[in-house]
């Protein structure tokens, strides 16, 4: 490990909270390759290693782990992911022209990743928000109801080193590093930032309070 | 017209709805507070009684799975939340965490009560960072409340619970592959029997239950057994979510009771887009068959949708009109089952390979007539033949909509391309001349 001596304290301090969230210390390698991920923008070698010196695994049984899970990166990732849905439902709605004009606006594919490092771009599969589709994920964000032109602007914004700010989440997008840490489970204080639901999610409360149904005496 | 019954939804529009203070003022924690003094038996034969099945797609009865555990023996036995949602166009009990994580703790901390576990865990999907984080607060709330951790409100039970983010992989939504990957492993599926239940995380007696399942145990505990049994049909009792997307006016959620059909729910959410007609849609995600405007009047309930051929699943009302293909619906879902199969049995590994090359294939209009028997049979091989329902899943599109659509497979041979503009299915305005470049998945995914 290469890991200068203050890194490694940090690494290894964190490390042992989420260790103490389990009753098994195994069970702490999924939020550990999150941390790794926090520090190296990636799972890297020296990443690899910590985990399987901190846990007794070895090296190959925690690349086993590493290399199963989409969100893992195996190259040095993007300052932002930005994931464009094209599962069916979205794709329909329009994610498949959303994906075209974004690949071709910041000149790579899927997978890929710019060469200054701000942006690496994804074919989504579905992330649990097909009412607000066509949907856009930034570093795990939501941007709901894209367009092209939608998408283009939030995507420039980027590329400028611009904030930009998620339809549902915080008031701006935090870092893939950033966020890799709030996925090892430490908090970064931002949950109270946002809005509680976006509009089609209400849609159905907003029916039943506009025809006076409730649930307090069952239904009719 | 059966009506609404905003539940878990009710909170939603309040001000800052996902905290501890707000829940707590409609009335939250109540339900615990009045479990920790009921017997652990009666509440368990409580959710027996209410009829309340699994609302992660299989329908299990939730009282009878919690009535699966051994006798306690002194020694951990573990709830485990399956909050992996990612079945395509599944998307409620997302919605639900980052509107209301606190019913989802409750309902967490009584079960737990119920079936004597001490450490119970949330397995949230680690693609929805901010539901995380109102999932963290929300646990870190209760624990400062008093209504997680030791002795709670003296009732000398105590509870820890950890909310632990996956890594992206549908397969951890399966509950056997959902404890490997807690357990640190690669998430792929176990052999069944032992079930969880006997056999679950770390080899201990482990209840599995999905989110909303959970987030429902509260309100029964608070208005009783025949107040939720009062709604839904004979045996599909109570409320659920059932979450409309697609080419419909407004997409959403809406809680209604068991037995609603989409004819009552589209003139909820204002019919089809621009008035277009319904071509079919999917009554429960992507996995189950899909169905047509035949069946609008079809209850939504577990038992009608399955006479009539699906599943009711997870209530994921995937809506498409007559401009939308169905060959490039199911070829997209197909390439998706193949993108997440886990890889650990050959017919779904090799199988949705197979299917993939196939439909991509048709969908450029390359096919030949011989290439749709060859789909079906391709099904035939994998249907039933792996540990886990992903393969089963894969094969449903596809073997339900050359049932019913087998015509529009055929246009695509005979013509050499596909028939549809695939710009007259999209939100937005643009020129069809732009979408003729239509990137593939297949390197994309490999």
């Amino acid at each position: 490990m290469t890991y200068d001596e203050s890194t490694l304290t940090q690494l290894t301090a964190d490390a042992e909270q989420i260790v103490s969230r389990y009753p098994v210390p195994r069970s702490a390698l999924l939020p550990m390759l999150h941390l790794v991920q926090s520090v190296d923008g990636f799972v890297s070698p020296d990443g690899i290693a910590f985990c399987a010196d901190q846990l007794g695994l070895t090296s190959a049984e925690v690349s086993a782990v590493a290399t199963f899970y989409t969100q893992y990166k195996r190259r040095p990732n993007g300052e932002y992911q930005v994931g464009v849905c094209t599962n069916t439902l979205c794709a329909v709605m329009g994610g498949d022209e959303i994906w075209k004009r974004v690949s071709e606006r910041v000149g790579v594919g899927h997978d890929e990743t710019t060469a200054d490092g701000k942006i690496s771009l994804e074919r989504l599969e579905c992330n649990a928000a097909c009412d607000f589709a066509p949907v856009m994920m930034i570093n795990w964000e939501f941007f709901d109801n894209m367009t092209p032109e939608s998408a283009l602007s939030v995507v420039n914004d980027i590329l400028d080193g611009k904030p930009v700010k998620p339809s549902r989440g915080p008031d701006a997008v935090p870092t893939f590093k950033e966020v890799s840490r709030v996925l090892a489970g430490f908090e970064d204080g931002r949950a109270d930032e946002g809005v509680g639901a976006g509009e089609p999610t209400l849609a159905g409360l907003k029916v039943a309070k506009d025809q006076g149904w409730t649930a307090e005496g069952g239904a009719k | 017209m059966t009506e609404l019954v905003p539940v878990l939804s009710a909170n939603w529009d309040q001000e800052q709805s996902w905290k501890h203070a707000s829940y707590v003022k409609g009335g939250g924690y109540g339900a615990l507070k009045k479990a920790l003094g009921i017997d652990k038996a009666d509440l368990v034969q409580m959710v027996k009684d209410s009829g309340l099945r699994g609302r992660g797609g299989a329908g299990f009865p939730t009282g009878m799975k919690w009535g699966f555990l051994p006798p306690d023996d002194g020694k951990p036995r573990y709830l485990v939340v399956n909050a992996d949602e990612s079945e395509p166009g599944t998307c409620k009990d997302i919605p639900l965490m980052m509107a209301n994580p606190h019913v989802l703790v409750e309902g967490v901390a009584i079960t737990s009560y119920a079936i004597g576990c001490n450490h119970a865990f949330i397995y949230v999907r680690g693609e929805v960072v901010h539901v995380y984080r109102r999932l963290l607060q929300a646990v870190r709330e209760a624990y400062e409340a008093g209504d997680l951790g030791k002795n709670i409100h003296g009732s000398g039970f105590d509870l820890d619970v950890t909310v632990h983010a996956g890594a992206g992989a549908y397969i951890c939504g399966e509950e056997t592959a959902l404890l490997d990957s807690l357990e640190g492993r690669r998430g792929q599926p176990r052999l069944k029997p032992p079930f969880p239940a006997v056999a679950g995380l770390y080899a201990r007696p482990t209840v599995v239950n999905n989110v909303e399942s959970v987030a429902s145990v509260p309100a029964i505990v608070e208005r009783g057994v025949e107040w939720f049994a009062g709604m839904g049909t004979e045996r599909s009792k109570g409320h659920g979510l059932f979450s409309l997307s697609g080419h419909v006016e407004k997409p959403g959620q809406y809680e209604a009771s068991l037995g609603i059909t989409l004819r009552e729910l589209l003139e909820m959410a204002g019919g089809m887009r621009g008035g277009k007609s319904l071509k079919f849609w999917t009554p429960g995600g992507s996995s189950t068959p899909i169905f047509t405007e035949e069946h609008l009047d079809t209850p939504l309930d577990y038992e009608s949708v399955g006479a009539a051929g699906s599943m009711l699943g997870t209530r994921a009302l995937q809506i498409f009109d007559e401009t939308t293909c169905v060959v490039r619906a199911v070829t997209r879902w197909t390439e998706f089952y193949k993108h997440e199969s886990c890889g650990k049995c050959t017919p779904c590994r090799e199988g949705t390979f197979w299917l993939t090359q196939i439909l991509k294939r048709l969908e450029a209009g390359n096919g030949t007539e011989a290439d749709i028997q060859q789909l079906l049979d391709t099904c035939d091989s994998i249907a039933g033949r792996s540990f886990c329902a992903l393969g089963d899943g894969a094969t449903s599109s596809i073997i339900s909509s050359v049932k019913l659509f087998r015509e529009e497979y055929e246009r695509h041979v005979t013509e050499g391309k596909c028939p549809f503009d695939h710009a007259a299915s999209a939100l937005f305005d643009y020129t069809a001349a732009s979408s003729t470049s239509e990137p593939t998945t297949e390197e994309a995914h490999a």
